[in-house]
C-alpha cells in the first residue's frame, strides 16, 4: 500500500511516502519556520522527486496527538484535505507510539517524554520483541497519556528495566530524571529523537495492515487534554455540584 | 468559472460554490455560536477544533448543495487573514492540500475584501468605484473601493469593533453571546433616546471609528443605577446604546460621501445585518440622492460564497499563491 505520512505534532515537520514495506522518501525539517510554510511544500517535494504521482497514494498517514494543539491541527488539515482530494481513508497514529518507534529494536523500555508544559508531559511506555518471522513488533507497555514527569519516572522505577528516552522534552526533564530515575538509562541519538515520518510511516503500515483506517472526515486528533477554557468551565461547574453536595450534607 | 470558497477565520465553518464570481450555487455554513454561548464569547481554541471536526463535512455539503463535484471546481480561494489564528490555520492548511491535490490555483483572500465582494453578489450589476463600510465583530473599516482588489482605507476603529462593543454591552446586561442580534431584538423593546451614551470621535481623524468609550459610559451608567439602587431598564440601555452606534456609523459613512462623492454607498460585515443600521444607512443615503447597497443578512455573516466572489476577481488579476500560503491573523487590507 503507498502512503503518504504526515507529522506536524511538534518542532519538527517531516513527510514520507512508503509502498509497502520500502521507504521511497523522507523529509523532516526542525526550522523556526511553521509548519504551515513547510508540511504541504515538503509533500510537493517528496512526490517530484520520486515520480511517483498523486493518484497512486492509498492512505494518509498522519500523527494524530498528543502535541502541540496548532501543530496537530495544521497536520490534521493537511491530511484531511488530500484526503478529501483523492478520496482516500486516513491512518492516525499515535505521535508518542511513532515516536517510540524510532527506537525499533532497542534493548529494555523505551520512553518517549514531550514537553507538554505546564510541568507536564506526553508519554508513554513500550518494548518490542522480535516475532517467529523475525520482524520486531512494539508494544504498548503504557499507553500515550499526559502526566507530571514525577509520575512517569515513579512508574519507570518500579519496572526494573533499562530505559531509552526521547523526545523534545529531554532537556526539560534531564535533570529530574538524572536524580530521580534508579534505572540505568540512555537518550537517543538525534537523528532518533524527534518526530520522523519514516517511522509513522513503518508503524502506519502496520496499522493498514490491522484495518486501522477512518475516513478522513471522520479524523481528528487526540489532544489528550481540554482546552483552558472547558478545564475551568468544568472545574467550576465541579465547584458548584461539590458546593450543592455540601450543602445536602448539611441537610443530612 | 466555479471557485470553492472556504471560510474559517472565527466561529463559522463555511464553503461555498460561486460561478463568475457573482453566482452563488451553495453557501454551505456551520456555526458554533451554541458551544461559545456556554463560555459567553468566542474560545479560540474551542473555535479550532471545532473547525478541524467540520471541515470535511461542510466542504462535502458546499459541493452536494451546489450539485457538483471537485472535477467541476476551477480554483480554490480561502480567507487566510485577518482572523483567529488557530481557526484561520484549519481552513487554510485544507484549502491547501485540496487545491494541492487537485492540481487546482489556490487564492488566498482577505477576509474584509470578501465582506466587501458580498456586494458583488447581491447586486449583480455593481462595479467599482463606491464607498463601503465593513463591520463586524472583529472589524470597523471604512473602505474606497477604487476597483476589484484595490482599496483605501479611510477609517477604522481605533480600539474596540462595532460588533465587539455589542457583545460586552449584551454580556453586561445579561443577554449574553452573541450580542448583535440580542441586543438588536431587545431594543425593540426599549426607547432609544431614554439614556444619551456619548458619540466618540477620534481628534484629528474624522473617518476613525472609537467604541471603547461608549462601552464603558454603558458600563458606567450600569454601576450607578446599581449603586444608586436603581433598577435598570435593560431594553432602553439596548436601544440607546444601538443607537449611539448607529449613529456614529452612518455620521462617518455621510462624511465620507460629503468629502469623496460618489453615487453609491454599500456596507458589509455581520453587523450590516443589524435592522437598525440598514433602515437608517438607506434614509441617510436616500436624502442624499445616493443608492444603497447592502448584502442580504446570509451573505452578511462570515460565508464562503463571499469569500468565492473575492477570489474570481483576484483570479482575474492573476492572484496564484503558493502551498506555502500561511495564515496571517493580523493580515492589513490591501497587503499582498
Amino acid at each position: 500500500m503507498k502512503i503518504l505520512s504526515l507529522d506536524a505534532s511538534g518542532n519538527v515537520a517531516s513527510a514520507a511516502l512508503s509502498d509497502g514495506d520500502k521507504l521511497l522518501g523522507e523529509y523532516t525539517m526542525n526550522t523556526k519556520m511553521t509548519h504551515s510554510q513547510t508540511l504541504l511544500p515538503m509533500v510537493d517535494a517528496l512526490l517530484t522527486l520520486t515520480g511517483e504521482s498523486k493518484q497512486s497514494i492509498e492512505a494518509i498517514a498522519v500523527a494524530g496527538g498528543p502535541g502541540s494543539f496548532t501543530g496537530l491541527r495544521i497536520g490534521s488539515a493537511t491530511a484531511k484535505g488530500l484526503a478529501f482530494a483523492w478520496n482516500v481513508p486516513i491512518i492516525s497514529v499515535p505521535t508518542v507510539d511513532a515516536i517510540a518507534y524510532n527506537m525499533a529494536g532497542a534493548e529494555g523500555l523505551v520512553c518517549p517524554i514531550l514537553d507538554a508544559r505546564r510541568q507536564q508531559t506526553y508519554t508513554g511506555i513500550y518494548a518490542f520483541h522480535t516475532n517467529v518471522d523475525h520482524k520486531i513488533e512494539m508494544d504498548v507497555v503504557r499507553p500515550e497519556c499526559a502526566v507530571k514527569i514525577e509520575e512517569i519516572v515513579d512508574d519507570l522505577n518500579q519496572r526494573g528495566q533499562k530505559v531509552t528516552f526521547l523526545g523534545d522534552g529531554i532537556p526539560v526533564f534531564k535533570d529530574y530524571i538524572a536524580e530521580h530515575l534508579t534505572m540505568p538509562y540512555a537518550f537517543a541519538p538525534f537523528h532518533e529523537r524527534l518526530q520522523r515520518a519514516g517511522a509513522l510511516a513503518a508503524l502506519a503500515s502496520v496499522y493498514a495492515a490491522e484495518g486501522k483506517m477512518e475516513k478522513g472526515e471522520d479524523h481528528r486528533p487526540n489532544y489528550l487534554r481540554d482546552s483552558q477554557a472547558e478545564r475551568e468551565r468544568k472545574k467550576n461547574l465541579k465547584e458548584v455540584s461539590n458546593s450543592v453536595d455540601n450543602l445536602h450534607q448539611n441537610d443530612k | 468559472m466555479l471557485i470553492l470558497g472556504i471560510e474559517s477565520s472565527c466561529d463559522e465553518t463555511a464553503a461555498a460554490v460561486v460561478k463568475d464570481g457573482r453566482t452563488v450555487l451553495s453557501n454551505a455554513i456551520s456555526t458554533q455560536i451554541p458551544i461559545h454561548t456556554l463560555y459567553g464569547g468566542v474560545v479560540p481554541e474551542i473555535a479550532s477544533r471545532k473547525h478541524i471536526e467540520r471541515i470535511s463535512q461542510v466542504v462535502a455539503e458546499g459541493l452536494k448543495e451546489a450539485n457538483v463535484t471537485l472535477d467541476d471546481i476551477d480554483a480554490v480561494g480561502v480567507t487566510y487573514g485577518p482572523g483567529l489564528v488557530g481557526p484561520l490555520l484549519v481552513g487554510t492548511s485544507f484549502a491547501k492540500a485540496l487545491a494541492f491535490g487537485r492540481d487546482l490555483p489556490l487564492i488566498g483572500v482577505h477576509h474584509i475584501e470578501g465582506h466587501i465582494s458580498a456586494n458583488y453578489i447581491e447586486h449583480k450589476d455593481l462595479e467599482p468605484p463606491f464607498l463601503c463600510l465593513v463591520v463586524s465583530g472583529g472589524h470597523t473599516h471604512l473602505v474606497r473601493v477604487l476597483d476589484y482588489g484595490s482599496y483605501e482605507i479611510l477609517g477604522r476603529t481605533v480600539d474596540d469593533a462595532a460588533g465587539e462593543a455589542f457583545d460586552k454591552v449584551a454580556r453586561a446586561i445579561g443577554l449574553g453571546y452573541p450580542g448583535g442580534p440580542k441586543i438588536e431584538k431587545k431594543a425593540k423593546e426599549g426607547n432609544p433616546d431614554a439614556i444619551d451614551f456619548p458619540r466618540a470621535k477620534v481628534s484629528d481623524h474624522p473617518f476613525d471609528f472609537s467604541f471603547s468609550g461608549l462601552k464603558s459610559a454603558v458600563l458606567n451608567y450600569l454601576n450607578g443605577m446599581q449603586m444608586r439602587g436603581q433598577k435598570v431598564n435593560e431594553a432602553d440601555v439596548a436601544a440607546s446604546f444601538q443607537k449611539a452606534v448607529v449613529s456614529a456609523l452612518v455620521e462617518h459613512a455621510m462624511l465620507a460621501l460629503d468629502t469623496y462623492g460618489g453615487s453609491k454607498f454599500a456596507i458589509a460585515g455581520g453587523v450590516a445585518s443589524n435592522g437598525a443600521f440598514r433602515s437608517a444607512m438607506q434614509e441617510a443615503c436616500e436624502k442624499r440622492g445616493v443608492e444603497f447597497l447592502c448584502p442580504s443578512p446570509i451573505l452578511c455573516t462570515d460565508n464562503g460564497a463571499m469569500i468565492g466572489a473575492a477570489a474570481y476577481y483576484d483570479f482575474k488579476k492573476g492572484r496564484r499563491d503558493g502551498w506555502n500560503l500561511n495564515a496571517i491573523p493580523n493580515l492589513a487590507l490591501g497587503e499582498r
